[in-house]
């Protein structure tokens, strides 16, 4: 069909289309295939994707009624709990949600890891899944401020504090970041300022993940490329319902903690007003940074840590080059299949001393896991790609049993 | 494996501890649990205590008068608790600062102006605002139980330094407030004998009910969001077996 043809025969929407191709890119996704054989696993993305919307709307209706100074903010998020209708439960969907946006986040980077979806030619998609991770962790950390409690006010210092480790100008650094001299009103202000903007930013990076996988489609649980055909199914119905009954799961355990243990992943003291004169006993972040700061703990000097933690998010950038085994399901790679558990086992372990006040004997083995998550990707990775030798891999799909 | 991988990710959460603190008494309260409501009649109780007993050195200041409705007080009996306080309000006309009786829609009053003047009357400790107690300790509940309940002699060895009490229970085990309670100390109108422990577990009560006053609000909304959402992804399921059924 030419040009003149077009606009002699068209209706509407082609003549749109023509003009902006929205209907085309409906189209894409009416027709996106993948492979019929993606495990609940893979329900994992849309599920972050939904908990990422989920923040978006209850975080622009509690700006609403937040106020980002040091002497409101603490009282403004309480007169959120206490008198904004039913605002216990937009602040309770919050800040749970962040919690339950880090679970789907590392059950879908710890899927990505096993079933090696990082490999060629994915290794761009996973990389802007890292900015994405990373990008979330500074939202996460900003928003944890916000309350103006004392583990906000705290965590906030310590953590802005590791920029002082950079040597010459780390000082001035972080005079910068907090715009003061201590982390005070201008912190605040430039925190919550930030925490609205992020997510947004995220939005951005999200599709640019899509677009990057949708050029590739899905890897599966067999790690094989899937040529076009009866090994492909529509993506729509059969993976929209899919997705939706992990919806369904995971609204449900988002719905008990919301409800029955709305505090449980934080920390009492952030009920308790900042106070820039009396430190708490011990001062945690919140769970999903633990493995990374049982990480800087792990180090006796402080550049020495914040070195070490950068690069044990770093080095996943480089993982599609560390790993050279062609084989990506590590359901065919006997020996990976276990380094992958024994990963995981440790980034749970480091989890759990980072919790734990810097005494022994949690420091020791904060050392040891610590020396073990970087032994798995410079040594482990690498020797395992050279020396495993994979089972055979099928062609096709064709024996795969699709639920 | 999804749920297994949930759950070890949810272990560090429970890495928080309290090292040198006597591990609290473990009271059943009516507050916890799924079905968990406020005891009125204990809550009211408990805010007798708190109006009697705490209020002299504690504030409450994220509660409203008006809130105690939800405990059952009436309007007027609500309007006589508030009109035994006195708030400065203003300026007025002439823009002078005046004072006045409170009245339902004013928060608690505190009984210091400020923590400074809080500070000077105790020693320079600083008695905490209760209306969050509850949800800013650990254990909440049965933290500031234990604390009540568990005064008691220093024991030998122990040093004590001047006007502080000893109470195992509070973190390095030696605490500004001296011991609030003693057996009855407030007289109740249900006519409940005001035990130490009584007084205790009432002012627990009403605690809870200050720090968390969506509480069974929440819960009942809660149950009815997990029924639907039960209903809902057994029918996503269903429909998910029926759409793929037709795939072989």
């Amino acid at each position: 069909m030419n040009n003149k043809e077009l606009h002699k025969t068209s209706g509407i929407i082609e003549w749109i289309d023509y003009r902006l191709p929205i209907f085309t890119f409906f189209k894409h996704f009416a027709e996106y295939q993948a492979p019929k054989n993606l495990s609940y696993l893979w329900s994992m993305g849309s599920i972050a994707g939904i908990a990422l919307v989920v923040q978006i709307i209850t975080g622009i209706v509690l700006a609403m009624h937040y106020t980002p100074h040091v002497d409101h903010a603490f009282n403004s998020v309480e007169r959120i709990m206490r008198d904004v209708n039913y605002g216990w439960l937009i602040r309770y969907i919050h800040s749970v949600g962040a919690s339950m946006f880090f679970v789907a986040v590392y059950i879908h980077i710890f899927r990505g890891l096993y079933y090696g979806s990082y490999k060629t030619p994915r290794e761009l998609l996973w990389q802007i899944g890292i900015v994405i991770f990373l990008v979330m962790m500074a939202t996460a950390f900003m928003g944890y401020v916000l309350p103006w409690g004392q583990m906000s006010y705290w965590g906030a210092t310590v953590i802005t504090n590791l920029f002082s480790a950079i040597p010459m100008i780390g000082k001035s650094i972080v005079t910068w970041l907090w715009g003061g001299f201590s982390v005070d009103n201008p912190t605040l202000n430039r925190f919550f300022s930030l925490h609205y903007l992020l997510p947004f930013v995220i939005v951005g990076l999200v599709l640019l993940h899509l677009v990057a996988l949708h050029v590739h489609g899905s890897n599966n649980p067999k790690g094989i490329d899937i040529k076009p055909g009866k090994d492909m199914i529509p993506f729509h119905p059969y993976y929209t319902i899919k997705d939706f009954v992990g919806f369904g799961v995971y609204f449900f355990i988002f719905a008990f903690f919301i409800f029955y243990e709305p505090n449980y992943l934080g920390h009492p003291d952030n009920y308790i007003p900042a106070n820039p004169m009396v430190t708490p006993a011990h001062i945690v972040p919140e769970w999903y940074f633990l493995p990374f700061y049982a990480i800087l703990r792990a180090v006796p000097s402080k550049l020495g840590g914040v070195i070490l933690m950068l690069s044990s998010i770093i080095i996943l950038f480089f993982l599609p080059w560390l790993d050279r085994s062609p084989v990506r399901s590590s359901s065919y790679r006997p020996w990976n299949k276990f380094a992958v558990w024994f990963f995981i086992i440790d980034c749970i372990i480091l989890g759990y001393v980072g919790g734990k006040p810097p005494e022994e004997p949690y420091l020791t083995v904060s050392r040891i896991a610590t020396a073990y998550y970087f032994f798995h990707f410079f040594i482990l990775v690498p020797c395992i790609a050279k020396y495993e030798k994979p089972l055979p891999l099928p062609k096709n799909l064709d024996e795969v049993k699709i639920c | 494996m999804l749920r297994i991988a949930i759950a070890l990710f949810l272990l560090p959460a429970l890495a928080f501890a309290n090292a040198a603190t006597k591990e609290h008494k473990k009271m059943i309260w009516p507050f916890d649990g799924v079905f968990g409501s406020v005891d009125r009649q204990a809550a009211q109780r408990g805010f007798q205590v708190y109006k009697e007993v705490c209020s002299a050195c504690h504030g409450m200041k994220h509660l409203y008068y008006r809130n105690l409705k939800d405990l059952g007080f009436s309007d007027a009996e609500i309007k006589e608790i508030a009109k035994a306080h006195t708030v400065v309000d203003g300026p007025n006309d002439e823009g002078e600062m005046f004072e006045r009786p409170a009245i339902p829609s004013d928060v608690f009053v505190s009984p210091f102006k400020n923590d400074q003047a809080a500070r000077a009357a105790h020693n320079n400790a600083l008695p905490a605002d209760l209306s969050l107690i509850i949800k800013a300790r650990e254990d909440g509940a049965n933290y500031v139980y234990s604390l009540l309940t568990g005064y008691q002699e220093a024991p030998a060895g122990v040093t004590m330094a001047p006007a502080l009490s000893y109470n195992p229970y509070f973190p390095g085990n030696q605490i500004a407030m001296p011991p609030p309670l003693s057996d009855g100390q407030v007289t109740y109108a249900d006519g409940t004998v005001a035990s130490v422990d009584q007084m205790a577990h009432d002012v627990v009560i009403f605690l809870q009910w200050a720090a968390e006053p969506e509480m069974e609000h929440r819960k009942s909304l809660g149950l009815k969001a997990m029924i639907f959402l039960t209903f809902l992804t057994i029918f996503f399921y269903v429909a998910k077996r029926r759409i793929w059924g037709k795939l072989k």
